[in-house]
């Protein structure tokens, strides 16, 4: 069936199966790797991307659930060249090793921060329990979003 | 002077990291590629009678089904590091399966077919025919009387009996001690889990009759050896291993798995390429698992916490089939560390790799040497407790202190090795410091008293890191089939920029950044400067790969020579061009000048425009400053620590709650 939306601010149409995830909508129909996949059952968040606003676990949501909805998947997070500040923060803080979840993490963290501007270091962690790193053990993670709350 | 190196240089991978333009396995698509699903068996224990793949090879968009008879004619995978000196009953997996499965990860079909979700869908119509048979899961009950066997060639399920130290001086001297103890220890089987799974994508010309297989590989040019003079029996010119941005591995990802032949295999047959991709599910099957022994210790001290003897045996459960360096963990990199950071004067162990119906065992995050480490804290806090004293004054009492260094452990215990330094009471002074022990100790009082459980626990470590000098790892008889130097290359291009290239593999360690910290500050050019690039068989010197934290200790120090010897022909090369003695001048911040004459310089930028031109040259030199280097190390590295831990446990619920963690 044939779906519309807007991805990073682009109007897209594609001809999808029903069955076909979200996720697999943006990387194998659009070709937006940058989201990845960790774990198919959502419990990773490796995948997660913006919709409506919203964080979502796109290996959990159908393309077709995404019909007229706006999506923003890490791809579109940095504007005219310029990286995001959770982008921004993530390097300067040693966010990252391997890079697999980084892209879902940054997502969240946009998203948890959108919602909650100035958190503390616990919210910030129980805000992002939903997203698994295997490599950093997170406190660069928390620091990097702790960096963007406090506005440095 | 070293300005990157030690200073907070931001990382050099990480633009495309954190931007999603990263392109790891699962982001490649070639034309006309097909997507791989493999059958998995629904039993741990069962003989294939027969399988039915004509409903699955007629489902839509499928492009072919194959099964273990499509692939007969190639060898079962390599056993790369077998138990050293002992005879090891060798079982490996095959590309498929053919007749009968000893665990559920094992393939026994795969489905071609154009999309991944119909790969899935047909797989799910192969009818196969089992005949369940019985199944051991636990280690020690694999080798009572009358269990299941799994093997054929391993009676009672041994894979192999292996034994280090002396065995009749530890009895004795457990016979002469004032205090024994002896625990059953477990430590449980693990996941490891990285955020990316593994997959595969191999393309296959027939013109030239060469692969060209991306791989999420720890160790591609192992992983290029291993299959195609092992099992294609091809030569390993014919093979190019790409293992590109790699999501972590933690030792999952140095082996080489059935998948991989594969679909370097199917891309042969079929014409086309093909991409196999792990789900998580599989895994948790199919790839490896860490850990899975159980112990049996036996611990003598004198009555002021002398430690006199350790005796350890345990059982090694190794999976239904061996995994490629599955032996090499539980002996090897084990029993010779279980010395631990103490003098201990007699050690024997016993280890019985055994073969399950579960999920192949293998390396993982220190492999053996966490293991030796459990059992040898345990052992302390056990003497401790059997005297009554404080655990921390038994470490204190026991450790190797430093000026034993180099110190080789009792018996022979690592074949000719020796911890090369240590200061074992300095880390474990600044953890009790930092944790506030003494106030630790009377909280857990305090809370005693009040009916909570708050428990302490230490462990003063020592590893043994940066695998390893190759006489000792392959001729001493440690069973390890190859050499484990490292290698690199270092070219400086007419522009002045500067390649890197290294045997060993980043998947998340950061070698991109950390190598060219060394390779900018040596050179004395810009970090901007410096490209290190690895992983591609195509373009890098062989090298063994990344794992027993080796890439640093052993792939920079290869990189590293090579840039002296760039320096060494930079500054005869300057010399040159200044009209100078080679004897008068420096090389100094990317400059080479007369002793004493820095405004009148040559930079390495102009240095290596020269020598890629070759227009003047001085006599006998060669074109262009490129140097390939390999080092063999002449020992490993004994990194060691403190760490102390605090849990308060809800005696109700057993739930355990982590208070305080410590690291030194």
């Amino acid at each position: 069936m044939n779906i519309r939306l807007t991805v990073n601010g682009s109007s897209v149409s594609r001809d999808v199966e029903p069955r076909t995830l979200l996720v697999d909508f943006l990387r194998d129909h659009l070709g937006l790797t940058g989201t990845n996949v960790g774990c198919d059952t959502s419990q990773c968040g490796a995948c997660t991307v913006h919709l409506n606003g919203l964080a979502v676990k796109s290996c959990t949501v159908l393309a077709v659930q995404a019909e007229g909805a706006s999506i923003t998947t890490i791809e579109g997070l940095a504007s005219n060249g310029q990286l995001h500040p959770m982008q921004q923060a993530f390097w300067d803080h040693h966010g990252l090793q391997c890079g697999f979840c980084t892209p879902g993490m940054i997502m969240s963290a946009v998203h948890f921060l959108e919602h909650n501007p100035n958190p503390t270091e616990a919210e910030v962690r129980h805000g992002l329990e939903g997203n698994l790193c295997r490599c950093t053990g997170y406190e660069n993670i928390v620091k990097a979003v702790m960096a963007v709350a406090g506005g440095d | 002077m070293a300005r990157y190196v030690g200073s907070p240089v931001k990382r050099l991978e990480d633009p495309r990291l954190i931007t999603g333009d990263a392109r790891y396995l699962d982001d490649i698509k070639l034309p006309g590629m097909a997507h791989v699903a493999v059958l998995r068996s629904a039993y741990a224990h069962a003989r294939i009678r027969g399988i039915d793949t004509s409903q699955a090879a007629a489902a839509p968009g499928v492009i072919g089904v194959f099964t273990g008879k499509d692939f007969e004619d190639l060898n079962p995978l390599p056993c790369a590091w077998q138990a050293g000196g002992v005879e090891n009953h060798v079982n490996t997996p095959r590309v498929l399966e053919i007749d009968r499965v000893t665990f559920t990860g094992a393939g026994i079909a795969a489905v071609v077919a154009e999309t991944p979700y119909q790969a899935a869908d047909a797989l799910a119509l192969i009818e196969v025919d089992y005949e369940p048979l019985p199944v051991v899961v636990h280690g020690p009950d694999a080798i009572k009387p009358g269990a299941p066997q799994i093997h054929e060639n391993a009676p009672n399920n041994i894979c192999m009996s292996w034994q280090c130290g002396d065995e009749e001086g530890t009895d004795a001297a457990l016979g002469a001690a004032d205090v024994v103890v002896e625990q059953d220890l477990d430590n449980q089987r693990l996941i490891p889990t990285p955020m990316e799974p593994r997959g595969a994508i191999a393309d296959y010309s027939a013109g030239t009759e060469e692969f060209t297989v991306w791989l999420t590989s720890q160790a591609p040019h192992v992983g290029r050896l291993l299959m195609t003079a092992f099992v294609f029996g091809i030569p390993e010119t014919k093979m190019r291993v790409i293992a590109p941005q790699i999501g972590g591995g933690f030792g999952t990802k140095i082996f080489l798995y059935h998948e991989y032949i594969l679909v370097a295999a199917l891309a042969r047959k079929l014409g086309r390429p093909v991409k196999w991709m792990e789900g998580r599910s599989e895994n948790y099957v199919a790839t490896t698992h860490g850990r899975d022994h159980h112990t049996h210790l036996k611990v003598g001290a004198d009555r002021d916490g002398h430690i006199k003897a350790l005796k350890v045996s345990t059982v090694a459960n190794l999976g239904g089939m061996l995994s490629t360096i599955a032996p090499g963990i539980p002996t090897t990199l084990y029993g010779r560390m279980l010395s631990g950071v103490y003098k201990i004067p007699h050690i024997h162990c016993h280890v019985t790799g055994v073969y399950t119906n579960t999920g192949m065992v293998d390396a993982y995050r220190g492999a053996g040497r966490p293991e030796a480490t459990y059992v040898v804290e345990r052992a302390v806090d056990l003497v401790a407790n059997a005297l009554g004293m404080d655990p921390a004054e038994v470490r204190r009492r026991n450790f190797i202190q430093p000026d034993d260094f180099p110190y080789e452990p009792t018996d022979n215990l690592l074949n000719g090795l020796a911890y090369d330094s240590g200061d074992y009471e300095v880390a474990l002074d600044k953890a009790l410091a930092v944790a506030d022990y003494a106030g630790l100790r009377q909280m857990q009082a305090r809370a005693r008293d009040e009916g909570r459980y708050i428990g302490i626990g230490l462990s003063s470590y020592v590893e043994i890191c940066g695998v390893a000098p190759s006489r000792w790892i392959g001729v001493l008889g440690e069973g390890w089939g190859a050499g484990l130097w490292e290698s690199a290359n270092v070219r400086v291009h007419l522009t002045g920029q500067v390649v890197a290239t290294t045997g060993s593999q980043s998947h998340g360690q950061g070698h991109e950044t950390s190598m060219a910290q060394v390779v900018a500050d040596e050179l004395g050019v810009p970090i901007e400067s410096v490209i290190v690039q690895h992983s591609d068989t195509l373009g890098t010197p062989f090298g063994y790969g990344t794992y027993g934290s080796r890439s640093a200790a052993v792939g920079t120090v290869a990189m590293y020579k090579s840039l002296q010897r760039i320096k060494d022909k930079a500054k005869r090369l300057g010399a040159h061009m200044l009209e100078a003695d080679v004897a008068d001048v420096v090389y100094e911040d990317g400059k080479v000048y007369v002793k004493g004459s820095p405004d009148k310089a040559k930079t390495i930028v102009e240095i290596a425009g020269a020598a890629a031109l070759g227009y003047d040259l001085p006599q006998d030199m060669e074109p262009y400053l490129d140097d390939t280097a390999y080092y063999d190390p002449p020992n490993c590295t004994f990194p060691f620590g403190t760490h102390i831990c605090v849990v308060e446990l809800d005696a109700d619920t057993g739930g355990v709650k982590l208070l305080r963690y410590v690291a030194v």
